[in-house]
């Protein structure tokens, strides 16, 4: 500094002096306030979540056993009960539900987005239509899988996949609207490099949009499956049992019963056992949701890495 | 007017000189006819009353401000207008003598036979040969030996060397500008006998649309090529013809509609223009 000559020093002052300031100036109160506030947020969701399987997993502890999966129901031998029926019978529905959510969830959503004239009324109802569906509640799809699908004009009796359409039913906007969502994420630029090429539209939909799709419309299906494996209300309106000792004897023949009917039917009994029994049910249906959301995001992680 | 043609010229300096004293003002055979052409979005009138010719085996250049509607007279040539679906093209397009618009004309045959290039390199999110081998599997063309067919659409694109060892690899590994040489493979994969090229260097760095510059040079033997771009000095080194768009306001509507100024060889627009808006545009005070 002190080699300095007089007028670089003025210089140097003088650039000091005008308003360069490129110190922190105190701290950005709002910004912090919001950063904390998002924080807690997060840590208040995941708080609840773990306090409900830590309260779960300590009620079920003593019936946390291979009983529970290999086992009947039972109301008399209580500490060898288990929940083999429900679990069979969740997983018919389960899979009832999968196949046919993902193609008429899929179809609707490559319709709407890559056929549909918006400028049709009709196509606009549709979508408004999809969108209130969403927001109605599960016992009226209960109703209506019982007064439809049950009885006449399907007529296919109170059998697991009865609960499975009515499931499907429920879930299906969910399904369209990640699907579209999905869809319209497809760059169109790889549309219009298809066309170009002498592509036709099947093409083109077949080859480059369902494919690259094909993430998102997983995620949605990982949502809306994980929605269905809980549902109580509409499955008890469509005859899943609350109490059977059989196995269901397939998708389309003889009486079912789900874990959550399972574990209702359960938890409002009032000896202990039962309750204990209960909480263990909840952790049953857990592992079976971690079990097939792992699937998901496992084919999901394959075809990203595709693309 | 500087000689912008001459100086930047990446083909031998005898290119134009030879040709222009053979050529004609008009293109003696051409492979594009459009009479009358007018596009609309809807009732906005994009562009008006386009008379062009385009040569075989030239690169003709579409230049102008943007929004003159060169990417609409662009995107007629191959019918890709028809997948916007407020477009509406009136006006005849005559390819080989045939009417692309015509009634029984089907738009995936024009598109066989009409190969795109875009302004973003566009590959597909699949292996470099699955690119190139993505047109003649859709379009069910005959092929005795796919292998040889994709070596010789990725050795046509000036990309062979550069990847033959990495085939089965992800096409959006590749840099920009291989990624653009790649699309251009997969156009002349299908044999098309014409390649359109809508600003296919704008996302290129300088390096890269000196290669492309040159492709296009190589390609013009075999291909007719017609290409988009905003940059004149593109244009004066790699084409042989020139269009030169304009944007004027209609009256009536209040559109601002694009129209074919002035059409003509390369080096007579960039030296001697006919009408006072080219040369306006051309000398940098417009546009
Ligand atoms: N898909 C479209 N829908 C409506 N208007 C469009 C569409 N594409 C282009 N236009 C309009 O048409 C005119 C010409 O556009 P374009 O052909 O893209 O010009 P350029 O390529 O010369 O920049 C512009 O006014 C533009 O806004
Ligand atoms: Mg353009």
């Amino acid at each position: 500094m002190s080699h300095q000559s007089v007028r670089t020093r003025t210089a140097v002052q003088a650039v000091r002096d005008s308003s360069l300031r490129l110190e922190k100036r105190g701290v950005d109160v709002a910004g912090e306030l919001f950063r904390a506030v998002l924080l807690l947020c997060i840590v208040l969701g995941v708080l609840m979540l773990a306090t409900l399987l830590a309260y779960v997993t300590w009620r079920g502890w003593p019936r946390l056993d291979l009983n529970l999966f290999t086992q009947m129901p039972s109301s008399i031998d209580l500490t060898t009960a288990g929940f083999l029926p429900a679990i069979v019978g969740t997983i018919w529905i389960m899979l009832g539900v999968l196949v046919t959510v993902v193609p008429l969830g899929v179809s609707a959503a490559l319709y709407l987005e890559e056929y549909a004239d918006t400028e049709r009324w009709w196509n606009r109802a549709i979508e408004v239509f999809i969108q209130n569906l969403a927001a109605v509640p599960s016992i009226v799809f209960g109703i209506l899988g019982l007064a439809f699908i049950v009885r006449a004009p399907l007529a296919l009796g109170p059998v697991a996949f009865a609960g499975s359409l009515t499931l499907t039913m429920l879930v299906l906007p969910t399904v369209i609207i990640a699907s579209r969502e999905a869809i319209r994420a497809v760059p169109s630029t790889l549309r219009q490099a298809s066309m170009a090429l002498g592509a036709s539209k099947w093409q083109t939909v077949w080859r480059q949009v369902i494919p690259g799709a094909v993430p998102g419309i997983l995620t949605g299906t990982i949502l809306s499956m994980s929605r269905a494996i809980g549902e109580t209300a509409p499955l008890l309106l469509v005859g899943a049992t609350t109490f059977v000792q059989f196995l269901p004897e397939g998708p389309l023949e003889g009486r079912y019963t789900a874990i959550p009917v399972q574990i209702f039917q359960w938890v409002v009994r009032p000896q202990e056992e039962f309750r204990v029994l209960a909480a263990a049910g909840c952790l049953v249906l857990v592992v079976l949701l971690l079990l097939m959301n792992s699937v998901a995001i496992w084919l999901r992680a394959r075809f990203s890495r595709e693309s | 007017m500087p000689d912008l043609t001459e100086r930047h010229s990446p083909v031998p300096e005898t290119h134009h000189t030879t040709r222009d004293d053979a050529m004609a003002a008009l293109p003696r055979d051409p492979v594009f006819v459009t009479d009358k052409l007018n596009v609309y979005y809807g009732d906005f009138h994009a562009v008006t009353d386009v008379d062009l010719s385009f040569g075989k085996n030239e690169i003709t250049a579409l230049i102008g401000p943007s929004g003159c509607g060169k990417s609409t007279v662009l995107r007629c040539l191959n019918r890709m207008n028809d997948l916007i679906p407020t477009a509406r093209v009136a006006g005849t397009v005559s390819y080989h003598g045939l009417d692309i618009y015509g009634e029984r004309v089907d738009p995936i045959e024009v598109r066989r036979r009409i190969g795109m290039v875009f302004q973003k390199p566009n590959p597909f999110p699949k292996s470099i040969y699955d690119n190139v081998a993505y047109g003649p599997r859709v379009t069910g063309m005959k092929v005795e030996n796919m292998d040889d067919l994709v070596e010789s659409a990725l050795t046509g694109a000036a990309l062979w060397d550069e990847v033959k060892d990495k085939l089965k690899q992800n096409a959006n590994g590749l840099s920009g500008g291989q990624q653009q040489r790649l699309c251009i493979a997969r156009a002349i994969a299908t044999m098309p006998d014409v390649v359109l090229m809508d600003e296919p260097c704008s996302a290129l760095d300088p390096i890269a649309t000196l290669k492309i510059e040159e492709l296009m040079a190589e390609l013009r033997n075999n291909y007719t090529i017609i290409i988009v771009t905003h940059n004149m000095q593109q244009a004066a080194r790699v084409s042989d013809r020139t269009a030169f768009f304009s944007v004027q306001q209609k009256s009536e509507t209040g559109d601002r509609t694009g129209a074919l100024v002035e059409y003509d060889l390369t080096t007579k627009i960039f030296e001697s223009p006919a009408d006072r808006r080219t040369e306006d545009y051309i000398s940098g005070r417009f546009g």
